[in-house]
């Protein structure tokens, strides 16, 4: 190869360089798809996602996403676009920042305390019963000879 | 039972108790859009009449941009003889009424337009990128949209002579 024709090929190359970057994913792997399309809410279904709905508009919404990926858009972005169309609504798992929190540490605090409250309750309860069976309480004396005179009174009769 | 512990039972259910009365009286059908106030997505469909629709074309008017479909009983039915009615009253004050039918099929889409006798352009959306670029969950959906284009408020459910023309002026007014 002539040096004129490899310095044409190496200017072509850089020049191109840019757009070859840029040209979209002709295919999208249907597990990139699928993860994608399970973060967002079938907005037509009772908690269901767009993954798993079998219905119209999460077919559409599917073959959106699929557009997007193929365009060479990040799962997040394409995401992204659906939130910035129907909020945060449109997300199964609602983000971890800020409010969002509550809804994420509610569950495990609930959870805490809840078994908190069991084990304080439950170590009470055989603490108490330990107690019970190894000291006898005391029986006040006046009580202890009623009590002798009502059984003597039942033998009696 | 120590009493700070007898009341820590019941103290604890009372934010569920909070979450659970909220939950109730919130409406889940009214969930908020984050597209007002902000610019409305562009789209072109070819219309049913034959002509494209283009939504930038009406750039400067009023746009009155409603979502529906055939099977969307009764809702669609109720409010498309308003949606004809107020278009012929404001079309002349530079109001204009678009339809997109979504998730349906043209044959249907067609029957729709011809039983209410609609003459404004109505067009389908044949693979929902319209509908999701407006954050549609439901149909009917209308979406009111200023001459700077604008997405200014949003109704959800049939429209109402009374909403229609309530939006319409206030928008009218703005120009």
């Amino acid at each position: 190869m002539t040096r004129p024709a490899r310095v044409l090929i190496l200017v072509v190359l850089v020049l191109a360089a840019p757009a070859l970057a840029q040209l979209p994913a002709t295919n999208v792997d249907d597990t990139q798809l699928y993860e994608v399309a399970s973060y967002l809410r079938c907005v037509v279904c009772q908690n269901l996602s767009v993954a798993d709905s079998p219905s119209e508009m999460a077919l559409q919404m599917r073959g959106i996403v699929r557009e997007h990926l193929a365009a060479g858009e990040s799962p997040e972005q394409v995401i992204q676009y659906f939130v910035d169309k129907y909020g945060e609504w449109i997300l199964l798992s609602p983000r971890r920042h800020g409010f969002n929190w509550l809804v994420w540490l509610a569950p495990a605090a609930a959870v805490a305390v809840g078994l908190t409250i069991f084990v304080v309750v439950v170590r009470r309860w055989t603490r108490r019963r330990a107690h019970a069976t190894a000291t006898p309480v005391p029986i006040d004396p006046a009580m202890r000879e009623r009590i002798r005179r009502e059984m003597d009174m039942e033998s009696d009769r | 039972m120590r009493r700070p512990l007898r009341w820590l039972i019941p103290a604890a259910a009372l934010p569920v108790l909070g979450l659970l009365a909220y939950g109730f009286r919130v409406n889940p059908h009214d969930i908020p859009t984050p597209l007002i106030d902000r610019p409305a997505a562009l789209f072109a469909l070819a219309s049913y009449d034959g002509p494209p629709m283009n939504l930038e074309a009406h750039r400067g008017h009023v746009v009155v941009l409603n979502f529906w479909a055939s099977w969307c009983h009764p809702a669609c039915y109720e409010e498309a003889p308003v949606l004809e009615r107020n278009w012929q009253a404001y079309r002349d004050r530079g109001v204009v009424v678009l339809g997109v039918d979504i998730q349906d099929k043209p044959e249907a889409g067609r029957q729709f337009i011809n039983t209410f006798g609609l003459t404004f352009p109505n067009a389908l959306d044949p693979v929902g990128k319209v509908s999701v670029d407006y954050g549609v969950y439901g149909v009917p959906e209308t979406f009111f949209i200023d001459g700077k284009g604008r997405v200014r408020a949003k109704h959800v459910g049939a429209v109402t002579d009374a909403a229609f023309r309530r939006e319409v002026e206030q928008l009218l007014a703005e120009r």
